[in-house]
């Protein structure tokens, strides 16, 4: 790409595809097996928490009476929501409307945001009644043994959760971002149909840990 | 010839009912490996000498393998894999299914020494008292890390875990003395956590008993975190059970309280709220005591709270040891009711 | 990083003259630069985690304290591991050829991402400079397993290495990612999947385990790193945790983590064992389907590591039969590798001679591993060093010959110049004696009842270490020789040629040292690899132009 000085003329390296078809292929395979990765790597949690849940059947039954329940609930609207308008916009950037493209995706960032606040509030409602993780676990309600377990399977996996909301976030800007700037259109639009997988996965891994956590 | 099979395989002597069987598989396979990786290697041999012919292009017709081939490549190495697999799983049930009429005892591993507790007396610290010809049953467990109880004379070993009681079962077939290693690192000393099985004819292990049952033999080992008591194992669960205040929910008398009565509770199979049953024997009192809630007899309300962390692994050996001398007395013949063995639970 | 090259045997300049100077190599995207790159980096990391072998035997040589103390043996052996299987053997194989050959063996120009390629090798670099600096920083002396509940309740510093190894564990990953979605969609026209070169499937199964595997790790490290930080239990029985759940998840990654280090080793044997015997492989899709074969199976076994640890004994029954089916599928390459050779035209060069001694080592490495799958014999071998040698047979025995004949089979095509064909053979078949004399006693050791991580030990023991150790120091010897004489020949070397073993795999094809491309122009494959029958159809179409 670089390389004017070369004996043949030479072909950009991301040609080596040979047509942009293929090309789209091997990102849309990449980023599967992407996903896959993502799976396993919360399949250690969802292990960890099936084990501890056969442990102490009790506490696993009893744990979502002090879940807030409504704010859970309310976050899976949120989450849900926005990947619908993420998939819209996909929509919308294979038509070619690539500013509808842009606020659907900006949308759907103000909603992601949107489940980071009610989260933190979530959290800091634990902070206060001292339901952390490990240790520091001193939440006198709900004292029996194995609640400290749960309390430190919930931090965890809703805490790399909202890590990987985060991190969703920051794309979805940055597609909006270069979408606005007229980088993507009707003929290529790669990075927003990625962006919106990896949305998707966040939003499938919150459906699974929203029923585990708030409502069994 | 097994002898000159061990010599040459540097296997220590085999010392315990267990060790024979081991080193026949082991005889087994080792052969088997050994006839085959020759002729591996003196294949290989022949075909460097037969199709030697340096840098020259290619002569031969290409060929490929044969379907039945390749279904006996597969299908004979199968074969006796999975034979050795199945020799080798009978043996290994059997070492972990100990017989009923084993003698317990306690092992607790601590970094970086091994104690031994028996049901009815003495503790020891670094040696373990056994008599031949009788199955030893172990039921071991950590104050800390993981440790790995070793007896490569016994061709035995069984994991030490924290929280958690594992059984293993041998019985030594000549006197001796044994050594016994730690077989998981376990930190700084690992290598020095050393000790010592001595097997005694079963007159002489008596004999010693008795001398250690005569004096005041419960010697508290403070390294252990243990609090100062003396005597048998059971009456320093007697002393654990008052101090915890298990007496305020369970009865010795066979009268039923918040709890269910301890007289006669060992062994016995009790109804469970949720429907089942369950036979309380070690795993079970054990469990009841860390996770009270998962397995709670039926008519009883899930008040127990646990005593995960409060009670020392040896002072939950002591409560169990307890438990069990608490038999209603019985008219003759003998209780029929056998102390139940059962294998622990995963 | 500026070895002098001999002419490339066809025109324009190869990957290695294309662009001059440091910065050019730092930020290449050529997936050839990076192969070297990462074997630059792999050499530096095995030859870290030898010295510490070898320290390790001096150490070992006499019961008691011999050269250090046992803080110091229980530090350095879990350096020596951590650097041998997380920075050297998991990466080895498929960063350094893997990279260089894939593309060039499906008839690419590069892998489906390259500038994803470049980052997974600065994520290695970072990872090791993390690792390295906690274990020597920290002191760290878990072992390379951080077995739970000992790396939580150590007072050493364990989480830049817990750190250090998830990083590594994310480079890990992209490559995977890297070389499925290469092989998907980059083959040239005429590849098709049962015509994939060997080597190719090998980096394919690995791949596979590498991303599905490794998260796994990851998230596992990061509950050992939280229970550090935070006391989180998950592990710790006076929290309620459970320390076999560690385990498990352990292994989960750990034991395919072992097929990580040995599938990519197995295909380049199957690549230079026809190379060698001027012959196709006996039964092709014997070779591919056992390696899809153990990249799945291979997951189904971990729970082999646990037969002493309270596993049930029905798990521990349905594992053993497990393991004893994932065993086959290296038995069934070992006949199909000898069948290659049978009728071939042998010819015994430096790679050969690994190959010889990889296939004998890797039945004995297999077949102790059989053993010790055997649950009663595990009870007397489990965590001895009868595992230790099995292991090292594996790791040593197995993957590291197949890294050197890789090494000395594709030397020629990664810079065009030649070793000393006499010099490489003789040393080959040292380092092999070597390598038995130090790891067939441990074998004997752990027979013996030796448990391993043992800094002291009884005097019994005494004969078997000494002999072992003796043998450690050949061993150290012949690599010592290698290194001597590949770097001279990379400057000295005499050139190469394009094809100098005769060759009919794809990679030849190209100009040794490859074009930046790869090829002059688009290749056609009509024919499969290694069709000794049919030399020669197979060609880089349009070369003279």
């Amino acid at each position: 790409m670089r390389r004017e000085a070369s004996p043949r003329p030479v072909e950009p390296r991301a040609l080596h595809f040979g047509d942009e078809a293929s090309r789209q292929d091997a990102a849309h395979l990449g980023m599967w097996i992407f996903l896959a990765t993502e799976v396993l790597l919360f399949s250690v949690l969802f292990t960890a928490y099936a084990l501890y849940r056969l442990t102490y059947p009790g506490v696993f039954q009893q744990a979502p009476a002090h879940m807030d329940v409504f704010l859970g609930t309310l976050n899976t609207f949120v989450l849900v929501v926005s990947s619908i308008l993420v998939a819209l916009a996909v929509d919308a950037i294979r038509n070619g409307r690539d500013f509808a493209a842009a606020a659907l995706l900006a949308l759907s960032v103000l909603l992601g945001i949107a489940f980071l606040f009610i989260k933190a509030a979530e959290y800091t409602k634990h902070v206060h009644d001292g339901a952390l993780p490990g240790a520091w676990y001193a939440y006198e309600a709900f004292a029996l043994p194995g609640a400290n377990l749960y309390f430190t399977l919930y931090w965890v996996m809703t805490g790399v959760h909202a890590v990987h909301v985060l991190v969703g976030v920051g794309v979805l800007v940055t597609l909006a971002l270069r979408t606005l700037a007229g980088e993507f259109g009707a003929r290529f639009h790669t990075p927003v149909e990625l962006g919106g997988m990896y949305w998707h996965l966040v939003d499938v891994i919150w459906l699974f840990l929203w029923p585990l956590l708030y409502l069994t | 010839m097994s002898d000159l099979m061990r010599r040459i395989l540097f296997l220590p002597e085999a010392a315990s009912s267990l060790a024979p069987r081991v080193d026949r598989l082991h005889f087994f396979i080792i052969g088997t490996t050994f006839v085959v990786g020759a002729g591996i290697g003196l294949t290989g041999l022949f075909f460097l000498v037969r199709y030697r012919r340096g840098r020259a292009p290619a002569q031969e017709p290409a060929m490929a393998a044969p379907t039945w081939m390749e279904a006996a490549f597969a299908g004979v190495p199968l074969a006796f894999f999975l034979l050795w697999g199945a020799l080798g799983f009978q043996d290994y049930v059997w070492a972990r299914t100990p017989p009923r009429d084993a003698l317990d005892v306690y092992v607790t591993g601590k970094q970086w020494m091994w104690k031994f507790a028996y049901p009815d007396g003495p503790g020891m610290v670094g040696v373990l008292h056994v008599p031949t010809g009788t199955p030893v049953r172990l039921l071991l467990t950590s104050r800390d890390v993981i440790h790995s109880f070793y007896v490569p004379a016994f061709r035995l070993k069984m994991d030490a875990l924290p929280g958690r009681y594992t059984e293993i079962w041998f019985e030594a077939v000549r006197p001796g003395r044994y050594r016994l290693l730690c077989a998981e690192y376990c930190g700084l000393d690992h290598s020095r956590m050393r000790a010592e099985v001595v097997a005694l004819e079963p007159a002489a292990f008596e004999s010693w008993r008795a001398r250690q049952l005569a004096q005041p033999t419960w010697v508290a080992d403070e390294s252990f975190g243990e609090e100062g008591t003396r005597g048998p194992l059971a009456r320093r669960g007697a002393v654990v059970a008052t101090r915890q205040g298990c007496f305020q929910c369970h009865t010795i008398d066979g009268t039923p309280h918040i709890g269910p009565t301890w007289l006669g509770l060992y062994g016995r199979e009790e109804p469970l709220a949720s429907g089942d049953s369950v036979r309380a024997d070690v795993a079970y009192l054990t469990e009841s005591m860390m996770d009270p809630l998962a397995k709670v007899v039926a008519g009883y309300a899930p008040v127990m709270p646990s005593f995960h962390g409060r009670l020392s692994a040896g002072e939950v050996g002591a409560l169990v040891e307890y438990i069990k001398s608490l038999q209603p007395e019985r008219p003759e013949p003998p209780p029929v009711q056998e102390p139940a063995y059962g294998p622990l639970p995963r | 990083m500026a070895p002098s090259h001999a002419e490339p045997s066809g025109a324009g300049p190869s990957y290695l003259d294309a662009e001059r100077g440091l910065w050019s190599w730092l930020t290449t995207r050529d997936h050839k630069r990076i192969g070297v790159m990462f074997l630059a980096v792999l050499l530096l990391m095995f030859l870290l985690g030898g010295v510490f072998a070898l320290a390790l035997r001096v150490e070992l040589l006499t019961p008691g304290e011999t050269v250090m103390g046992r803080l110091a043996y229980n530090r350095a052996f879990t350096v020596h591991g951590v650097v041998m299987v997380w920075l050297f053997l998991i990466p080895s194989i498929p960063t350094a050829f893997g990279n260089f050959l894939l593309p060039l063996m499906i008839g690419a120009r590069d892998v489906a991402f390259p500038r994803l390629n470049l980052a997974s090798f600065y994520l290695y670099v970072l990872g090791a400079v993390m690792t390295l600096w906690g274990v020597f920083q920290g002191g760290v002396d878990t072992g390379w397993t951080f077995y739970t509940p000992y790396s939580t309740v150590t007072g050493r510093e364990v989480m830049p290495v817990l750190l250090g190894v998830f990083v590594v564990g994310f480079s890990t990953i992209l490559t995977g990612i890297n070389f499925i979605t290469t092989v998907h969609t980059l083959r040239a026209p005429g590849v098709t999947w049962m015509k994939v070169p060997l080597f190719v499937w090998a980096l394919y199964g690995t791949s596979i385990i590498q991303v599905l595997a490794t998260p796994v790790l990851g998230m596992v490290l990061m509950l050992v790193a939280l229970e550090r930080v935070a006391g989180a239990g998950l592990f710790d029985p006076s929290r309620g945790g459970d320390p076999l759940l560690f385990q498990h998840l352990f292994w989960f990654y750990s034991h395919p983590a072992v097929y990580i280090m040995v599938l990519p080793g197995m295909g380049v044997i199957s690549e230079t064992v026809c190379a060698f015997s001027r012959k196709r492989p006996f039964s092709y899709r014997v070779i591919v389907w056992s390696t899809v074969g153990i990249s799945f199976v291979g997951f189904l076994t971990w729970g082999h590591h646990m037969f002493v640890s309270g596993q049930s004994t029905f798990g521990a029954g349905a594992f053993s039969v497990l393991s004893m089916l994932v065993a086959i599928f290296t038995a069934m390459k070992i006949f199909t590798w000898l069948g290659t050779m049978y009728r071939g035209s042998l010819w015994v060069s430096t790679p050969f001679t690994y190959v010889l001694g990889f296939i004998f080592l890797l039945f004995f490495g297999g077949m102790s591993g059989v053993a010790v799958a055997v649950t009663s014999a595990d009870l007397h071998w489990h965590d001895t060093y009868f595992v230790v040698a099995h292991f090292h047979f594996i790791m040593v025995g197995a993957s590291l010959m197949a890294f050197l004949a890789a090494l000395h089979y594709w030397f020629p095509k990664m810079c065009g110049r030649m070793y000393p064909e006499g010099m490489g053979i003789g040393t080959a078949v040292l380092i092999i004696f070597g390598f038995i004399a130090t790891f067939l006693p441990q074998f004997l050791l752990g027979n013996q009842g030796m448990p391993r991580r043992y800094a002291d030990y009884p005097e019994a023991f005494q004969p078997l270490h000494v002999a072992s150790t003796a043998g450690a120091s050949l061993l150290g010897f012949g690599f010592l020789i290698v290194a001597v004489y590949l770097g001279w020949s990379l400057r000295h070397g005499r050139a190469a040629g394009r094809n100098p073993w005769g060759s009919e795999g794809y990679e030849w094809l190209s100009d040794s040292p490859p074009p930046e491309f790869n090829f002059h122009a688009p290749p056609r494959f009509p024919r499969p690899p290694h069709d000794y029958a049919n030399p020669g159809v197979n060609t880089e179409v349009e070369h003279a132009a």
